[in-house]
């Protein structure tokens, strides 16, 4: 035995040549196809859904939301998850229309928004490492804290005042019809493909993701990682926060009411694995992107947006259960 | 085999999992109002046999026979009807409810034919557990018992159906002396009611006392059964390993230099009391203990792994204070745990991510992982330590157990360490690799590095050390050198005992 | 009784509702009286009902969040049934609101026994569509109370003995889950499927098909929350109970459920819920804005987890025994 293999030094080589399909690239591809799909459906439907000034505006219903699916994969791969965003967008929300209102300067107003959401994440992340507690509970109850403080501060009033040049951020084109959302996005989206695939941060994640224990006897520290990943969020959460109040133009609680249920929906459906471990940043633009056209085409034939949510539910549902269903189908057939 | 026929039989039962046979064509026979005990190594398949017996695994092959019926579980509660009842290695209770819920529950006492009969199952849980001299209150709640007491309770469920085979799955392992005594009156009781009883252990003194016939598995096969009079301890340990121990351990002589590693009273409020050892430089150091005498834990705590631990630690001369794992992986010390596929490696990443994780920033140029400096990495390590793959980007999960285990070592020696910590390095792996992980142990002290191995493998531990501790009850209590150590030593210290 | 008010959670959290419920009492006038505390307890009938069935779900490691939905969607269809054949007996439409409920509550456990998908994911899904299916069977429509029979208004409220109906199936369901959970295998499966999944599944108990019990019996519990609460506020249209699912797990964790599964009482969960209930109720009376109930009922679970860490963190493992029986450990040379 021993003898067999000092004799066949034979190297084995980094990768194997005939590279098995990867079950993330298959998803991703099968996203494209989907994708494409909507899109020629959406043109038959409409004359007007190729022009780039429409593909533009349906830019502006996704984007706010897809900012924050990017951290919001991280978290989910380091099996951790965090609902409260939407109420953090509206906690920053207020006190940006608080301090404008004071008139504070452009500047002052978006970084306050951001940093709001750092805060916020902070305190997520610091409840859930420092006193281990599941990330769900955590989050269930500082949505209601974040959203309910923006109802003390505000009740059932408006903030309307806004420093100028406020109004660009989320309504304005930096060039043609690319806007300053959709850059924003763009931006984020290389960030966040650098960081979770490229970076020594994406590897600890993943390792932290597929098993927390070896990750932490490998000397990783867990906690501070999660941690990290928290307050990403939250300043995610913040940036949507921005760009969010200035599109609309106004605050008040009850903004982005509900949005967390679809950017989970966005992380599920762009591949990335609910239990933690897996999971692409390709794979989550694409299910933004297609959950973006298939709003959109539904505009265009005047469906409801709520028949929207029926859509998004059962595509959630569909596909946390397809990997079961292929496994299952699998063992039928090996019997 | 004159004492009557057998109540419960297996005959030629497989079980298989993916890559790994761990029962193969097995047989088995358990007597009324007798003992037998199953002797074997670890990863000879004795807990896969227990799960086939009580249901929890369904045989891919062969034959069980109760009574003299052939019979199939389709779940645990089969094997529970008919009398089959279990205390497994771990312990499988419950720590939210209460003593007597965990005693009767799947089997409770019922008033009216529907209600759960509270008053009943109280009463009942007191009867049992005073017959096994058990003091414990059956309202209190399971959580907050020792884990003696646990096992105690885990007896009595055992005990609360009218069961005719009671397995007894290493029951041992983590009882102290005075618990032990009491196990062995409970086991003679259980005999004189006609209980058949499968006692599963690899401590000798235990079947000599209390067994009546054995059966030894080696790496899933069946090698052979007879009455307990008619044979004695060397020829079981043949059948056991089928070798004997000198040829096995390629001890080779390295040089002993001075004190890398030095512990003082290192303690910790529950698992651990004032830890002394040093380590030398190319020294090997075997620490022996049973389950729950505190060694996994000691370990962990030089690693930075647990908390509340206090003592000191000097490397190379100088003071350090370690806290996390990624301060000792800075000192040196490293770490390859018994528990290798929850914390020693990640499964689902390939073999070179796995290697490359503790040094990730090493690798990189402005936190961005450079990929052709992980591979070279992953190849030299993966290469010396001679992990069969296909390759380097294999998943981990797809390799056997002694090739996962050479990926941890690997990991670790990539990083450079001066102590490497082995718990059970060659717990469930194959004898291929087993050897293979002893021989490169042997080149590590060579090289200078020095070696900890925490084992309760008595062969290992004698055959590879340079010096035995002994651990017990949380303590060090005793320190062997390589020449005087002898297996009785070393087992009389571990079991609390007191050497001459 | 002192040992069980300074020992137990629950007989602390019921000091705490009641020394509240006294304390406001001292700031508004008449805000101590019988006939406030039982309208109170008629006011969080529904939210002790759905926490009883949430109980269940969190106790076998799921949670479900769709309980809100399935309210609208059942108290819509009642509502409608109701204003389309006005003849029809309420028992009937009472039985209606039980098995569309059950069946959606079946429909989220069939995911999670049978497909084995995490039940936050499952339930998130079924939340967006069950709320959505509201819409298209009302096509956005209000039911108002004068397109709703008398009957069908009236039921939860008639008095018996001084206390609404509705206060009394809260009363019912209450020793109903107490009786269930106590003392039938049925129910102690819950806790053995939720505390020790291995261990449950070593003494022939099927986890998945306990969980699937779970969610069926909140989905029922939803569903006839859906006609009471529609038949109590004499309303339906398709946003009702929104975000109602986190008041219901606050219940719960207030209660001192674990979210990690195993743990849980009735007596917990009901004065969570009433803690909520007389938050809730006493705002308006001491002055505070109602806008208020939100950030509290966050701070308060919040507050509630880690007080429950805090009280599992102390338990330490326990292997060092009495060395009494030991002989002395003596270092051999």
């Amino acid at each position: 035995m021993t003898t067999n293999t000092i004799t066949k030094k034979s190297r084995v080589p980094d990768f194997l040549p005939v590279g098995k399909l990867n079950k993330f690239v298959r998803w991703e591809s099968f996203l494209v196809i989907i994708l494409f799909g909507v899109c020629v459906l959406n043109s038959f439907l409409s004359p007007y859904f190729l022009d780039p000034w429409n593909l533009s505006d349906a830019t502006f219903n996704f984007t706010e939301k897809a900012l924050i699916a990017l951290p919001m994969a991280l978290l989910i791969i380091a099996r951790e998850i965090d609902i409260s965003v939407a109420a953090i967008i509206a906690l920053s929300s207020t006190i940006m229309g608080l301090i404008a209102a004071q008139g504070a300067p452009l500047y002052l107003v978006v970084v306050t928004g951001v940093i709001v959401g750092g805060m916020c994440g902070l305190c997520n992340g610091l409840l859930v490492t420092r006193f281990n507690i599941p990330s769900i509970v955590v989050t269930i109850g500082t949505m209601s804290l974040f959203r309910g403080i923006s109802y003390i501060i505000l009740g059932d009033e408006v903030l309307k005042d806004y420093p100028d040049g406020f109004d660009f951020l989320g309504q304005g084109y930096v060039y043609w019809v690319v806007s300053f959302e959709f850059l924003t996005f763009i931006v984020f989206a290389l960030v966040f493909y650098w960081l979770l695939h490229k970076s020594i941060f994406g590897r600890r994640t993943f390792a932290i993701g597929n098993n927390p224990d070896a990750a932490y006897y490998s000397g990783i520290s867990v906690n501070r990682h999660k941690l990290i990943l928290f307050v990403l969020v939250g300043l995610m959460s913040g940036v949507a926060a921005v760009l969010l109040t200035s599109r609309l133009g106004s605050t008040r609680p009850s903004i982005a009411m509900g949005w967390e249920l679809s950017i989970i929906t966005m992380v599920v459906l762009g591949g990335v694995s609910i239990l933690g471990g897996s999971g692409t940043i390709g794979g989550v633009v694409l299910a933004v992107i297609l959950m973006g056209m298939v709003t959109f085409g539904m505009g265009l034939v005047n469906i409801p947006g709520i028949v929207m949510t029926i859509i998004v539910g059962l595509m959630l549902m569909f596909v946390v259960s397809l990997p079961v269903l292929i496994s299952m189908y699998k063992a039928k057939r090996q019997r | 085999m004159s004492e009557g026929s057998p109540i419960f039989r297996l005959e030629g039962v497989s079980k298989l999992f993916p890559g790994v046979k761990a029962l193969d064509q097995v047989n088995l026979n358990l007597y009324p109002g007798k003992v037998t005990a199953l002797i074997g190594e670890n990863g000879a398949g004795k807990s896969t046999l227990v799960k086939t017996m009580t249901g929890i695994y369904q045989p891919d092959g062969g034959d069980i026979i109760f009574d003299g019926q052939s019979t199939r579980f389709s779940s645990p509660q089969d094997s529970h009807k008919l009398g089959i009842t279990a205390i497994h290695q771990e312990t499988v209770l419950f720590d939210n409810l209460s003593v007597a819920e965990n005693v009767f529950l799947g089997n409770y006492p019922r008033k009216h034919g529907v209600f759960v009969d509270w008053q009943a199952m109280f009463d009942n849980a007191q009867e049992i557990l005073i017959s096994i001299n058990a003091d414990i209150d059956p309202k209190a709640n399971l959580g907050g018992l020792s884990i003696g007491q646990k096992h105690m309770v885990a007896i009595a469920r055992a005990l609360s159906i009218d069961a005719k085979v009671v397995v007894l799955d290493e029951p041992t392992a983590a009882l102290s002396h005075h618990e032990i005594q009491e196990l062995y009156e409970l086991v003679d009781q259980l005999k004189s009611e006609g209980k058949a009883i499968l006692f599963i252990t690899h401590k000798f003194d235990e079947i000599f006392r209390i067994a009546d016939y054995y059966t030894v598995f080696r790496d899933g096969r069946y090698i052979g059964e007879g009455k307990i009079k008619d044979t004695n301890e060397a020829a079981l340990v043949e059948m056991m390993v089928a070798r004997s121990i000198e040829d096995t351990y390629p001890k080779l002589e390295a040089e002993i230099g001075d004190v890398v590693l030095d512990v003082t009273s290192l303690s910790h409020p529950t698992e651990f009391t004032d830890i002394n050892l040093t380590l030398r430089k190319g020294e090997i150091l075997g620490i022996y203990g049973l389950v729950g005498s505190g060694r996994t834990e000691a370990m962990q705590a030089l690693f930075g792994a647990s908390y509340n631990v206090s003592g000191q630690i000097r490397i190379d001369g100088e003071v350090v204070s370690i806290n996390s794992p990624a301060e000792a992986i800075q000192y040196g010390i490293v770490y390859v745990p018994e528990e290798r596929q929850k914390q020693g490696i990640v499964l689902e990443l390939p073999i070179y991510q796995n290697i490359s994780l503790p040094q990730l920033p090493s690798l990189s140029k402005r936190a961005s992982v450079d990929l052709d400096d992980e591979l070279t990495l992953a190849r030299r390590f993966g290469e010396r330590l001679q992990v069969k793959t296909s390759s380097w980007n294999e998943q981990v999960g797809n390799l056997s157990g002694g090739n996962q285990q050479k990926v941890v070592i690997a990991k670790w020696l990539a990083t450079n360490p001066k102590v490497i910590i082995l718990d059970e390095p060659t717990k469930g792996i194959d004898i291929g690799s087993k050897a293979a992980v002893h021989t490169f142990m042997s080149e590590l002290v060579q090289l200078g590095l020095s070696v900890i191995m925490v084992s309760s493998e008595l062969p290992e531990v004698l055959g590879m050390s340079d010096r035995i501790m002994v651990m017990s009850e949380g303590r060090l209590v005793g320190e062997l050198g390589r020449e005087d150590a002898t297996p009785e030593q070393v087992v009389t210290l571990a079991t609390g005992g007191v050497v001459s | 009784m002192k040992q069980f008010l300074t020992n137990s959670r629950e007989g602390f959290l019921a000091l705490v509702v009641v020394v509240m419920f006294f304390a406001i009492g001292l700031i508004a006038k008449n805000f101590v009286t019988i006939s406030n505390a039982v309208s109170i307890f008629n006011d969080t009938s529904i939210l002790i009902i759905l926490a009883l069935g949430q109980m269940l779900v969190i106790i076998t490691r799921c949670i479900d969040l769709s309980v809100a939905a399935n309210v609208a969607f059942t108290g819509m269809l009642v509502a409608m049934t109701n204003n389309a054949y006005p003849e029809l007996s309420v028992v009937v439409l009472i039985a209606l609101a039980l098995g569309v409920g059950a069946l959606l509550g079946a429909i989220n456990g069939v995911f999670v026994w049978l497909l084995k998908v995490p039940s936050i994911v499952i339930t998130l899904g079924t939340m967006s569509v069950y709320r959505g299916m509201t819409f298209l069977i009302s096509d956005g429509n209000w039911i108002n109370s004068h397109q709703m029979s008398e009957a069908f208004i009236d039921f939860p409220r008639a008095l018996v003995f001084g206390m609404p109906v509705l206060g009394w199936l809260a009363i019912i369901f209450i020793l109903a889950a107490y009786l269930l959970l106590r003392f039938s295998e049925w129910g102690r499966n819950f806790y053995s499927a939720g505390g020790n999944p291995t261990a449950a599944f070593y003494s022939g108990v099927n986890v998945g098909k306990v969980q699937f019990y779970s969610f069926l019996v909140s989905g029922t519990l939803s569903g006839l929350c859906g006609y009471l609460w529609v038949s109590r506020f004499a309303v339906a249209y398709v946003d009702v109970a929104n975000g109602f699912e986190l008041q219901v797990v606050a219940a719960c964790v207030i209660g001192g459920v674990s979210i990690l599964g195993g743990l849980g009482s009735v007596f917990g969960v009901v004065m969570g819920a009433l803690f909520i209930g007389v938050v809730n109720n006493a705002l308006p009376v001491i002055g505070v804005s109602p806008f208020w109930q939100m950030a509290i009922s966050g701070a308060v679970i919040i507050a509630a987890v880690i007080a429950n860490s805090r009280s599992g963190k102390n338990k330490g493992r326990i292997i060092l025994r009495d060395r009494s029986q030991a002989q002395p450990p003596v270092a051999a040379k």
